[in-house]
């Protein structure tokens, strides 16, 4: 064998390797879903949904925790999209030249990679402790708000760079003033972009568990939040509670709330998607 | 006749001559020894101008020889390169434009600009031109309605999209959109229009269509263009101005520029022998 | 009235991005303050060489060590599976994979990062030990091997992604110039693109290690809850993040010994992840310089 046959040889069993690995990750993706969808899909029924938490696990649901979500997924949205939307839009139209810019950059793309819990720490220290919220959906929405800002912020900041400068000229030209131009033309041109990294950002924040459990959310709730000030469980905090569980029964229903918790992550995935390729083709 | 026979004499002995009497008028831009710079790079070397009303003055001239830059100044839109310096006087009836206390948006109304390649709004054709209304706060729909016909009217586009004004401005041709984007501007009332290469962007027929309405236009406002289209120069403006490495070398009546030149370098940009 | 306007909307929008220092701020604060307090009782040469922690005993021992072997050890493995499985794709994606192709997995394998790790704790420990327990029979049910592994399967869409945009980026020119030359595809990959690629090629693996170090759910569900030093994956363990869970489960006093270890095992944690995002943002910006 000559040596560029021998170079053609490695050269294709590098290409099946490639193949095997690409394929192993959605292999593992495939076996994964299927597990849990074998071990809980048939525990999900109604009243599964409606139930509150219970000792026995036929009799368990996640009526609570999944009311604890949507109160938390809530209070994150309005606490953080204004923030973040806010943030990256001076970064991107006001703050460019400025030193304060470089630093306020620097500082956000090291926020983006403190550790979650970290940020629990934060909100046990600062929202719990010094202002008193308690173990409070406030508490847990503001805690989890700080640790998605990052992600809406870059979001913000990159669609907005991907309007044409074009459009902002001839605003300008036409007499705009700079908020005139950002609130006419740049966000509604943006929006597309910003809500796709929102609803991103949202969905890390609805599979979050360490930073909530760290603030003192409950394993255990007998009900439904009714204000911001009440305490509350979310979805991955009850997964993670059955999980811990002896019993058997618990480890399925366990499995049926991860369906549960899948199927609203991909979702809103799937929603950022299709509002990311429909905003794409817009300057195409 | 009759309203000549009141003026004085002497306007009506050169009433045939339309140049040589708007010399007359105050200019409508007066430049005195402006000069930019970016960083420590001088674009502008000192250049002194005064453009007539009612005429069109074409900016000519290589790549990089600053014609953009100067065209820039008289509605600021250079306000936002970061590191843009610049000094001298540069006075739009008879008022200094950088002078602190002149609100930029307000200037923006007088001197409307055409850009390079057609730039519309993401939005619906209607919305397109009534935008620098909205931004004035002006609300009353009848009056927006009739602004918005008459500018698409003034650039000959009416008849095209007035069944279709919630179309976006996206969807029409290069050359429909820069008619758009003129009347876009026209909607403002502006007295001054710039142009920057308005037509680099499109083909020859739309490009004669636009060339058509400059020579309209020229009736109500003022307009200054920028162009690497000698022929285009020569065939719509009265007076040409030649800029090379930030210096303005010739400025005068365009048929002197094509056919007579005073400077060396002139001729030989025209001429075709650099640029 | 515009003018005025237009200012207090610019400094409302200022003090929206000034809340991103403040919480920084907020972060080195919270966990030194109590970390100082925690020093008091606590000698810092004890945290630092004692190989014991067990404060929520009777006899107290604050080593950080088997803490920090723990989230050490689980990083290692997850990294050990995710780097060659990871890199892989990214020069089989940019490299040999049809357009089309490439454009359907990616979306795909990100969705990988997109699971919540509380979920992938529950695979570690209902599908993956069981599994493992098959091949080496003196596995534990609680160990870092599993734990480790599914934390790479989580990560690799980090290192695959990231490389693939870096590889990707390397200009056309350099690729033909390569095989104009006669060099095959995996020549080409590895002598030409992968160099021209590095700096982008490093950011995604520290940004990966910096994600495993910080992970928490997988390990607090699949590695244990038993400090140890040790370098056997087959044993129960217990990280810092699993350690920071197991306290903030049970019911904690403000101002108690136990509330300020979770601060003092935190900082621990902040430092390390900080040092792995400033140098990731340093490579990227040198990165940038260079090719602008």
């Amino acid at each position: 064998m000559n040596s560029i046959q021998k170079n053609r040889l490695k050269d294709q069993a590098f290409k099946y390797w490639g193949i095997c690995c690409t394929c192993m990750g959605l292999a593992l993706l495939i076996i994964f879903i299927g597990d849990i969808l074998i071990d809980g899909i048939q525990r999900i029924d109604w009243g599964f949904i409606t139930s509150l938490p219970s000792r026995k696990p036929e009799k368990s649901g996640i009526y609570t925790a999944l009311m604890g979500s949507i109160w938390i997924l809530f209070f994150t949205t309005i606490i953080a999209f204004p923030i973040g939307v806010a943030a990256g839009i001076y970064l991107e139209e006001y703050g460019k030249k400025n030193k304060l810019a470089g630093i306020l950059e620097i500082n956000i793309s090291n926020l983006a990679g403190v550790p979650s819990i970290i940020y629990g720490l934060l909100g046990l220290e600062v929202f719990v402790r010094i202002m008193n919220l308690g173990a409070s959906v406030l508490a847990g929405s503001l805690t989890l708000s700080l640790l998605i800002l990052p992600i809406v912020i870059v979001a913000t900041r990159e669609s907005i760079k991907a309007v044409p400068s074009s459009i902002k000229d001839a605003s300008y030209a036409l007499g705009a003033s700079k908020w005139q131009t950002i609130w006419y033309q740049i966000l509604p041109a943006s929006s597309g972009g910003i809500l796709t990294g929102v609803i991103l950002a949202l969905s890390r924040a609805v599979g979050e568990t360490a930073p909530l459990i760290v603030v003192g959310a409950l394993a255990y709730v007998p009900f439904a939040p009714e204000s911001p000030m009440d305490e509350f469980s979310v979805l991955p905090i009850q997964i993670f509670n059955w999980i811990s569980r002896p019993q058997h029964g618990f480890i399925e229903n366990a499995a049926a709330a991860i369906i549960i918790l899948l199927f609203i992550t991909f979702m809103m995935n799937g929603i950022a998607v299709y509002f990311r390729n429909k905003w794409q083709s817009k300057w195409k | 006749m009759e309203i000549s026979m009141e003026k004085p004499i002497d306007e009506v002995i050169v009433l045939d001559n339309i140049i040589d009497l708007s010399l007359k008028k105050t200019p409508k831009i007066a430049v005195s020894n402006v000069k930019v710079w970016y960083d420590d790079f001088q674009a502008i070397k000192g250049i002194d101008m005064e453009i007539k009303p009612n005429t069109v003055t074409a900016f000519i001239g290589p790549s990089g020889c600053g014609k953009s830059t100067f065209l820039r100044l008289f509605n600021r839109m250079n306000d936002y390169v970061d590191s843009f310096k610049m000094e001298g006087k540069i006075k739009i009836d008879s008022k200094n434009i950088y002078k602190k206390k002149i609100n930029v948006e307000e200037l923006r109304k007088e001197v409307g600009m055409v850009f390079q390649k057609p730039n519309p709004f993401p939005k619906s054709i209607f919305e397109n031109v009534a935008y620098g209304l909205k931004i004035q706060g002006i609300k009353d729909k009848k009056f927006i309605k009739e602004r918005v016909e008459s500018s698409l009217k003034q650039v000959a586009l009416w008849n095209e999209v007035k069944d279709n004004l919630n179309k976006s401005g996206l969807a029409l041709s290069g050359g429909q959109q820069q008619r758009l984007c003129i009347a876009r501007t026209l909607a403002v009332e502006p007295s001054i229009i710039l142009m920057d290469e308005p037509t680099s962007a499109l083909d020859p027929i739309s490009t004669a269509k636009i060339e058509e309405l400059i020579f309209e236009l020229k009736k109500k406002y003022t307009i200054v263009i920028v162009t690497h289209n000698m022929q285009q120069a020569s065939r719509i403006s009265d007076y040409t101005a030649f800029f090379y490495l930030g210096a303005l070398i010739e400025f005068d009546k365009t048929k002197t520029i094509f056919t007579n030149p005073s400077k060396e370098q002139t001729e030989n940009y025209i001429t075709g022998r650099f640029g | 009235m515009r003018k005025i306007k237009e200012l207090v909307i610019e400094k409302s929008l200022l003090t929206s991005a000034l809340i991103t220092i403040a919480v920084t701020i907020g972060i080195i604060l919270v966990l030194s303050i109590e970390t100082f307090r925690f020093f008091s009782e606590v000698s810092i040469i004890d945290f630092f060489t004692d190989t014991q922690w067990t404060p929520l005993f009777t006899e107290k021992h604050f080593g950080i060590l088997p803490l920090l072997s723990g989230t050490l050890l689980t990083s290692f493995i997850a990294i050990a599976f995710a780097l060659p499985v990871g890199l892989s794709i990214s020069i089989y994606l940019s490299e040999y994979a049809p357009k089309s192709f490439r454009k359907t997995i990616k979306p795909l394998l990100e969705l990988l990062a997109s699971v919540p790790t509380v979920v992938y704790g529950f695979f570690a420990l209902v599908v993956v030990t069981p599994f493992l327990q098959g091949i080496f029979p003196n596995l534990s049910g609680f160990n870092s091997l599993s734990a480790g592994i599914v934390m790479g399967i989580m990560i690799i869409p980090y290192i695959s992604s990231i490389s693939e945009d870096a590889l990707h980026a390397v200009p056309k020119e350099l690729r033909e110039a390569a095989f104009g030359m006669g060099a095959t595809k995996l020549q080409t990959a590895f002598k030409v693109i992968v160099p021209a690629a590095s700096s982008g090629i490093i950011v995604s693996i520290i940004l990966a290690i910096s994600r495993a170090i910080g992970e928490t759910m997988i390990v607090a569900i699949a590695a244990g809850q038993q400090p140890r030093l040790t370098l056997d994956p087959t044993v129960p363990i217990e990280t810092i993040t699993a350690y920071i869970v197991q306290v903030s489960l049970g019911d904690v006093q403000h101002g108690s010994m136990e509330y300020r270890t979770i601060f003092a095992a935190g900082i621990t944690l902040f430092v390390f992840t900080f040092l792995l995002n400033s140098l990731s943002y340093w490579i990227r910006k040198k990165y940038q310089e260079k090719y602008e």
